[in-house]
């Protein structure tokens, strides 16, 4: 359908272009009145802290790249020349290394905060498929970029993550040297993965469009994960949300302003200021912490192929969530039984962080098998049967009268059998 | 509890655990002696003098074996030391020059742009003449060591007679804080070994303090500014904050959640 | 940020407290946060200029004892060619003695040397016109009807003191900042 759209936006100029491409009122159908849950809590500012992160991520990466060699022979030393003599550089550089993790720990509650209020069902599950695949790029991302700096444990991560392919059977050679780009992680390595971690930085960005716009056709969930019913549920987005949202942006900051000038390395590990030594393996091969229930999965199966397979099957299972949860009530608010083993789940991830974290042996090759057990036990087994046996408490009518209904006997649970308010249309 | 409040409760306690994660299972050696550094804490700076005392012990024991690559004369203005004191350490050294028009290789003088000069030409020429052990560059050699400056304290004043049945091969030395004990490293530093302009006595002890506050400056050399810079910025952020939250407080006050 | 300064301004009113503190409170909040924004700007801008291990090298010190009466040698300085040229009294006198008028630029020589080092010419060697470098250092190069530099790639001709005599070069060739250390040695830059 063309024709010009009819704006209201009063400034000549920028009613000039709104007219021609209405980005302004779009802007402010997105962004500025658009009908936001009013209930919403804090942790429902993970997502804007996530976008802003990437910006600063993306920003500081640009400037860094400016004056880095993506060489086997240079790349560690242009990464200290940064850190040394480049005006900054020090700045920048602690800023995008600890970005990374903040990237993962603001995602990681994000992640949580969807679990808990069951931000993945229906009609989000699209969304939330968006999101694993957002979580997928990034994992890619960060694993190229920790490469970059050609210190030991770059070489080590890079060679034993490739080498994961190689458990594919018949052609997981083939795969690793096309991988490679030579026999070892080498210069063809490093020259690629530079060139493909500035690339998936804007992927990312075109999937965090993709994440917003199925966001906004559906609405957010909240935290009662009860449907919008009438405008009184519901406030603008700006400026309560868009303030409301800077509290915890400046929150935010303040906690990674603090990493990055008080304890750059905190996160980081001392081998990688050894430059990366083909010949000689760390004692302790340790990935990046948001890697590490991942890396403990991997271990925890004694076979190559089955390690590997449970470790990609790991994040996987997360793909089809919305289908596995048969439950028809989203926030674990009233799920009596869910609620506690999101909690459990969030132990067994904690466990399963500490496992990767020390060398397989002992008590940590149990804890790890008992944690991977119950990861894939909650989503496999439990998600599908709780539906079934778990009686929801009543949910309220509305967000703007979070009461329970009456007719509900008064705060207990529903009798047997009585469905709790299936999720209503909007 | 409402279930906000238990996560509130618990999510804090959930990231602090993953951000332990991060740090490494502790060794089982020797627990690193535990020396007052200046440059420890978020208001630590770093003394100057020490550091000055310390570039001299690299300068006159350390430098005789390891290299330090990433550091240039000039770098020495951030521990405290004068145009005028870079430029003749800087000329006090012959580096290579340029090539001269037969092609022969050439020597000068050294200016304060020049790398720290290498005792050996090239890692290779290093590790042939220490028996395949090639003494580690030291630039940044604190940070990549666990146990930071404790570790390095600990390394260069830990040079004790190993313990009755503990063989020593040839070759090797045995070290308190060395994991494994064994170290390739004879011991470096002895008492009185150089001479401090400002009278300080040159004990192993206090040696191993002075180069150790010189290495922690090499592999940081950005920490003072980094630290003075970081105060103002988290103060900023802080008070943002705390402004942003009134401000959220007024405009959500007309709102009944 | 750039929403917080939007809050600020926002159309909402709350309504609790004195309007006149409440936009008080939001005009500073949208201060502070255009203040951040610029304070995370200025070490992105700064960090594209000339680094340290770039401004080390702004400078050179050249020793003057090699250069043999009558010839010169070209320094690299900041990627640039310089000229330093010792000069025969006939060639100092034939560029202190030329008449301003005939000039294309006119400059006297004592303007283009450092006093009591008239002996010694320090030039950028890069030709006016276009860019080229000039011939000339070495006595055996062509250094045109003036005795100074001939330019291979139009036919620019210099004099003694680096000035231009004959086109198509605009202009005399520029002096780079220098300074003597010492008498047989100069700091460029």
């Amino acid at each position: 359908m063309a024709g010009l759209h009819k704006s209201d936006i009063k400034n000549p100029v920028l009613n000039w272009i709104d007219t021609r491409m209405p980005v302004f009122t779009m802007m402010e159908k997105e962004y500025g009145s658009f009908p936001t849950p009013k209930n919403f809590n804090y942790f429902w500012n993970f997502g804007a802290l996530a976008m802003v992160t990437l910006a600063i991520m993306i920003v500081t990466g640009i400037f860094l790249a400016m004056n880095y060699t993506p060489n086997t022979e240079m790349a560690f030393d242009s990464v200290q020349r940064i850190m040394r003599d480049v005006n900054y550089g020090w700045l920048i550089r602690y800023v995008h290394q600890n970005g990374a993790s903040m990237f993962f720990i603001v995602v990681y509650v994000h992640i949580f905060r969807g679990l808990y209020y069951g931000s993945y069902k229906a009609p989000r599950e699209l969304l939330w498929i968006i999101g694993v695949a957002l979580l997928l790029a990034m994992m890619a991302t960060a694993f190229m970029g920790y490469v970059l700096p050609w210190g030991q444990m770059s070489y080590w991560g890079a060679t034993v993550i490739t080498n994961l392919f190689s458990a594919i059977p018949l052609v997981g050679t083939d795969i690793v040297q096309w991988l490679w780009g030579g026999f070892s992680v080498s210069n063809p390595t490093l020259n690629r993965f530079f060139s493909l971690h500035y690339l998936m930085p804007f992927v990312i960005v075109g999937l965090v469009f993709l994440h917003v716009v199925a966001l906004h056709i559906t609405g957010s969930n909240n935290p009662l994960g009860i449907d919008v019913k009438s405008p009184q549920d519901t406030l603008p987005f700006h400026p309560y949300y868009t303030v409301k949202d800077s509290v915890g942006l400046c929150v935010f900051l303040a906690i990674f302003a603090a990493i990055v000038f008080f304890a750059p390395n905190m996160l980081g590990d001392p081998n990688n200021f050894i430059p990366a030594n083909p010949l000689q393996t760390p004692a302790d091969i340790v990935p990046e912490w948001y890697f590490l229930p991942f890396y403990a999965i991997l271990r925890s199966v004694p076979n190559k192929l089955g390690g590997v397979a449970m470790m990609f099957g790991s994040i996987a299972v997360l793909f089809v969530l919305p289908w596995l949860d048969t439950s028809r009530v989203r926030s674990a608010r009233f799920r009596p039984i869910y609620r506690p083993l999101v909690f459990v789940l969030v132990a067994a991830v904690v466990v399963l962080g500490m496992v990767g974290a020390h060398r397989p042996e002992g008590i940590w090759v149990v804890l790890g098998r008992v944690a991977t057990t119950y990861y894939f036990l909650h989503f496999l087994v439990i998600l599908p049967a709780l539906g079934i046996l778990e009686k929801p408490l009543p949910l309220p009518e509305s967000i703007s009268n979070p009461v329970l209904p009456r007719r509900g006997g008064g705060g207990g649970p529903l009798p047997g059998g009585v469905p709790a308010a299936p999720m209503e249309k909007p | 509890m409402s279930a906000s409040t238990l996560l509130r409760r618990l999510l804090p306690a959930a990231m602090a655990a993953s951000v332990l994660l991060a740090a490494p299972a502790v060794r089982a050696e020797e627990a690193l002696p535990h020396e007052h550094w200046s440059f420890s804490g978020i208001f630590g700076g770093l003394d100057l003098a020490a550091a000055q005392r310390g570039f001299q012990v690299y300068n006159e024991v350390c430098s005789s074996c390891h290299s330090m690559n990433l550091l240039h004369y000039r770098d020495l203005a951030g521990i405290g030391l004068t145009a005028q004191q870079i430029k003749d350490i800087a000329a006090s050294k012959t580096v290579p020059g340029p090539l001269d028009d037969n092609g022969d290789e050439t020597t000068r003088p050294g200016t304060p742009a020049d790398v720290f000069k290498a005792p050996y030409k090239n890692s290779k020429a290093a590790g042939a003449a220490f028996g395949g052990a090639a003494p580690p560059d030291q630039s940044v050699l604190l940070n990549a060591r666990e146990g930071g400056a404790d570790y390095i304290y600990g390394i260069l004043t830990g040079y004790v007679d190993p313990p009755a049945g503990f063989k020593v091969p040839d070759g090797l030395y045995y070290n308190e804080y060395m994991p494994g004990h064994l170290i390739h490293m004879p011991q470096p530093l002895h008492d009185d070994q150089v001479t401090y302009a400002d009278g300080t006595k040159a004990t192993v002890a206090q040696m191993a303090h002075d180069v150790t506050t010189f290495l922690y400056w090499t592999s940081n050399p950005e920490a003072v500014t980094r630290k003075r810079m970081g105060v103002r910025v988290v103060l900023f952020l802080v008070l943002m904050a705390g402004l942003t939250y009134t401000v959220k407080r007024q405009i959500w006050s007309d709102v009944e959640h | 940020m750039a929403e917080l300064a939007a809050a600020g301004t926002g159309g909402h009113h709350g309504a609790h407290g004195g309007d006149g503190r409440r936009d008080f409170l939001r005009l500073i909040t949208a201060s502070g946060a255009v203040i951040g924004v610029g304070a995370i700007a200025w070490p992105l801008i700064d960090s594209m200029n000339p680094s340290k291990d770039v401004l080390a090298l702004s400078s050179v010190e050249t020793d003057l004892t090699p250069i043999e009466l009558g010839s010169g040698i070209t320094v690299v300085w900041r990627g640039k060619p310089i000229f330093v040229r010792h000069r025969t009294e006939k060639e100092i006198k034939e560029a202190e003695d030329v008449q301003m008028s005939q000039l294309i630029e006119p400059q006297p020589d004592s303007e283009r040397v450092k006093a009591g080092h008239a002996q010694w010419i320090v030039l950028i060697g890069i030709c006016t016109h276009l860019g080229c470098v000039p011939l000339g250092n070495k006595p055996t190069d062509p250094r045109g009807e003036w005795g100074g530099w001939f330019c291979p790639c139009h036919g620019s001709q210099y004099d003694t003191s680096g000035r231009v005599r004959h086109g198509p070069a605009p202009l005399n060739l520029y002096i780079p900042p220098y300074a003597f250390e010492s008498n047989t040695k100069i700091k460029i830059g």
